[in-house]
């Protein structure tokens, strides 16, 4: 049943950065493309707590990883070295409800590409 | 110090020379967001690993800033470049100045 | 009366239900969503089952007289009784009950004498639904079930049994135990417990049966009872798969799919190179096969009522014909298998004072059946125990399709109630809900069954709610489905920041508290005796 009550959010306190703030200071302000990034995440969490995400790149030097929907946006920011063989790491990410996950690529020429994805968080419960 | 914190890494024993490889790391760490309350309505402050670095015989692989919005055990999976045998260092740092450290050797062959 | 059930019973015989002209040089049988019913029951098929989107009108979203029109079933005939909800009491004193392992037994061991290596293929939900099963912890099942020699399973309701257990009881099954989305949680792996797929040689075939598993396990059920695990559709995995058995010579390739019927007729349209999918989940019985591109997909019912039966010619590598027969299991009409029967009675031996104490029984216009996408009686009824017993404002009951019905006027026994309740997280919780949490509730779980894009849909039906009315357009988005929230007992409009005391069962939530469903259930049908309810008309649908 639809009998669980929802505790994966991150409870909002006090003023902080919007995603749109963290966006800006990471790109300095410059545009930002569509282009050579992709962001893999599922429809659908299984969990709102460990939400399985994937970034991936050509020639990203950085990427910058957001969730617009919690109270703070940062999730994390992967830095590829000289050692890296892709420009693609995953990890698992804490998601207080249904929201975009937004993925920001410095490439190596400069520029700033974007790629998003939707994960739904949902109560659960029912089935056939 | 936080407690029960333990890394563990998956890498590959051996590789060819030049072979891109996968390796993928779990530390255990509750990553405490400093937005949750506990039961007296007390704030409990933030402890989390907030960086997270894997090198290649002194040559960097990848470097993650971590928000508290990385899910509790902190996870990741990448690729990495082996030019030569020689041995992955996986560094973990935490709020409270701890440094978590591990290591794995890599042959070629 | 008896002259015409005798009379319906003569023109509906064994030889006549088993009927098949083989066909081709392979065979599949296909069982699913048993759900542990081992005897024989009676099960009333939806009358609503609205699809959306792409959906909206096809099958399995055709009930009643629109269904018979569809596939050219007469008012009242065998077909009738079995695949609509029509006239369903009448219809089940004249064709009587349905289902029972010992006569699914008796339909296997027929397929098989005529096609000896015929694939009996499980699509899981086997292991979870009685009295019996749960406190032998899925033990009675799989007794029986290995007795029917399955070639493999898939799974969904199973891991409520706790991983341990399901460990514990995969490791010894004597045959394969797929699920290509079933993953290692931890380091997001496979695992060897449940590989990807299996070969097997049939008719001179090489067939590759792969399995998936209900991709949304821990939203649907509760996570932390299986926390090692972790699944998803993982579509492209399953092309990769489709691939890997197809480059290893694969003929024919069949998923055995736990998915829900929409979802599998999407996975149809994305992964190419599936020849038959084997559906389970959403307890549709389709007397055809729907055909997505080359691929057709079966659909066998629930509760053991149905077993399918798909003959293929498969030549040079490919799926060249296809005939397929959805055999309904009329318990009066196919003999029982005796081993079988026997070794269901020793299942049920240790239990049997407890599961045939009569608690109750029905009124005679009373039926009690629970399939439907809002409200069943027996929800009603149980909604109305938990707020009578529970000293509740609201009832919530979850919107699960397993569960057999009773006819009006039939002596409800304490195996009954558990057929409708049991689970491993059954206790009835009581709690303060605000308007606006309830709010979220209903529309959480109307996304769920109601999102167009069926990859978003759980496969279950809209939570059950005693004490509460309200307005639901289907068409609407997350968010504005639902309006018209109303408290029944006062009329009063539900006030977004009022608090309400609810009860309800079958929480995810780990840690929840309260005395067990079957017992709140017990105790009320044993109050009233005879059980007789108000007709519920406090969900008003539109846009279906
Ligand atoms: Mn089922
Ligand atoms: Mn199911």
């Amino acid at each position: 049943g639809a009998s669980a009550i929802f505790v994966a959010g991150l409870p909002k306190i006090g003023a902080a950065a919007t995603g749109d703030d963290l966006i800006a200071e990471f790109t300095g302000g410059a545009e930002v493309g569509e282009g050579d990034l992709k962001l893999v995440a599922p429809e659908i969490a299984e969990n709102g707590n460990t939400v399985p995400i994937e970034v991936s790149s050509g020639s990203a030097a950085e990427i910058l990883v957001l969730a617009m929907g919690n109270p703070t946006p940062s999730v994390a920011t992967f830095k590829f070295g000289k050692l890296a063989a892709s420009r693609a790491a995953s990890t698992r990410i804490r998601l207080a409800g249904t929201q975009d996950v937004v993925a920001i690529a410095k490439l190596e020429d400069g520029s700033f590409v974007k790629a998003s994805s939707t994960v739904k968080v949902t109560i659960g419960g029912c089935g056939g | 110090m936080a407690s029960g914190v333990k890394p563990r890494v998956k890498v590959p024993k051996s590789a060819a020379a030049g072979e891109a490889i996968t390796i993928k790391t779990l530390i255990s760490h509750k990553m405490e967001s400093g937005q949750r309350k506990d039961s007296d309505g007390n704030i409990i402050p933030r402890s989390i690993i907030n960086r997270f670095t894997c090198d290649f015989n002194g040559e960097n692989v990848v470097d993650v800033e971590l928000a508290p919005a990385i899910s509790t055990n902190p996870y990741f999976e990448f690729e990495a470049l082996v030019p030569e045998a020689g041995e992955f260092k996986f560094t973990w740092y935490d709020d409270d100045g701890s440094v978590y450290e591990t290591s794995k050797k890599i042959a070629i062959g | 009366g008896n002259w015409a059930r005798l009379a319906a019973q003569q023109a509906l015989t064994q030889d006549k239900l088993l009927e098949f002209d083989t066909f081709g040089n392979v065979s599949l049988i296909h069982i699913t969503d048993i759900h542990a019913q081992l005897k024989p029951i009676y099960f009333r098929e939806p009358e609503i089952n609205i699809g959306v989107g792409d959906n909206k009108g096809v099958v399995p979203h055709v009930t009643g007289a629109d269904f018979r029109k569809l596939y050219g079933i007469n008012d009242g005939s065998p077909s009738a009784y079995v695949l609509s909800y029509e006239d369903f009491s009448a219809l089940a004193k004249t064709y009587g009950r349905v289902g029972g392992l010992d006569r699914v037994a008796t339909v296997i061991n027929s397929i098989r004498s005529e096609r000896p290596d015929a694939l009996l293929l499980d699509g899981g939900d086997t292991w979870h639904g009685s009295y019996t099963c749960y406190h032998t912890e899925g033990q009675d099942m799989v007794n029986v079930m290995n007795a029917l020699k399955p070639d493999a399973m898939t799974f969904h309701w199973e891991f409520t049994l706790g991983s341990d257990r399901v460990n514990e009881i995969v490791e010894g099954l004597p045959f394969a135990a797929l699920g290509q989305n079933i993953f290692d949680a931890e380091w997001d792996e496979p695992t060897e417990l449940f590989p990807p797929y299996k070969f097997y040689e049939s008719g001179g075939v090489k067939i590759a049966v792969i399995g998936q598993a209900f991709p949304y396990m821990p939203i649907a059920n509760p996570g932390w009872m299986f926390p090692e695990y972790s699944f998803g559709i993982r579509d492209e995995r399953m092309q990769e798969m489709v691939n890997e058995v197809r480059s290893k010579g694969a003929e024919l390739v069949v998923c055995l799919s736990h998915n829900g019927f929409d979802v599998d007729k999407q996975m149809a349209g994305t992964v190419e190179g599936i020849d038959v999918i084997l559906s389970g989940h959403t307890h549709d019985a389709l007397p055809e096969p729907v055909l997505v591109g080359e691929t057709i997909i079966v659909a066998s019912g629930s509760n053991g009522k149905f077993v399918s039966r798909v003959d293929l010619n498969v030549q040079n590598g490919r799926m060249m014909g296809f005939r397929h027969k959805l055999i309904p299991i009329f318990s009066d009409v196919i003999t029982p298998d005796k081993s079988i029967t026997a070794l269901i009675d020793e299942q049920r031996a240790p239990y049997l004072d407890a599961l045939t104490e009569v608690i109750g029984k029905t009124g005679d216009d009373q039926l009690l059946y629970r399939r439907g996408n809002f409200n069943g009686t027996w929800d009603d009824l149980i909604c109305d125990a938990l707020i009578s017993e529970r000293d509740a404002d609201i009832a919530l009951s979850p919107g699960v399709r397993w569960g057999p019905s009773i006819l009006p006027g039939q002596d409800i026994t304490r195996e009954d109630i558990w057929n409708v309740t049991s689970m491993t997280y059954g206790e009835a919780y009581r709690t303060e809900m605000t308007g606006e949490f309830l709010h979220i509730v209903l529309e959480d779980v109307a996304d769920n069954l109601f999102n167009p894009n069926p990859y978003y849909q759980q496969g279950g039906d809209m939570v059950r709610v005693g004490g509460l009315g309200y307005r639901i357009d289907v068409t609407k988005p997350q968010g504005s489905r639902i309006t018209d929230m109303t408290l029944l007992k006062t009329g009063e409009k539900i006030d977004p920041s009022k608090t309400y005391q609810v009860a309800g069962w079958a929480s995810v939530n780990e840690d929840t508290e309260g005395p067990a469903i079957w017992d709140v259930v017990e105790a009320h049908i044993a109050k009233q005796g005879v059980i007789s309810l108000d007709p519920n008309n406090s969900v008003k649908v539109v846009g279906a």
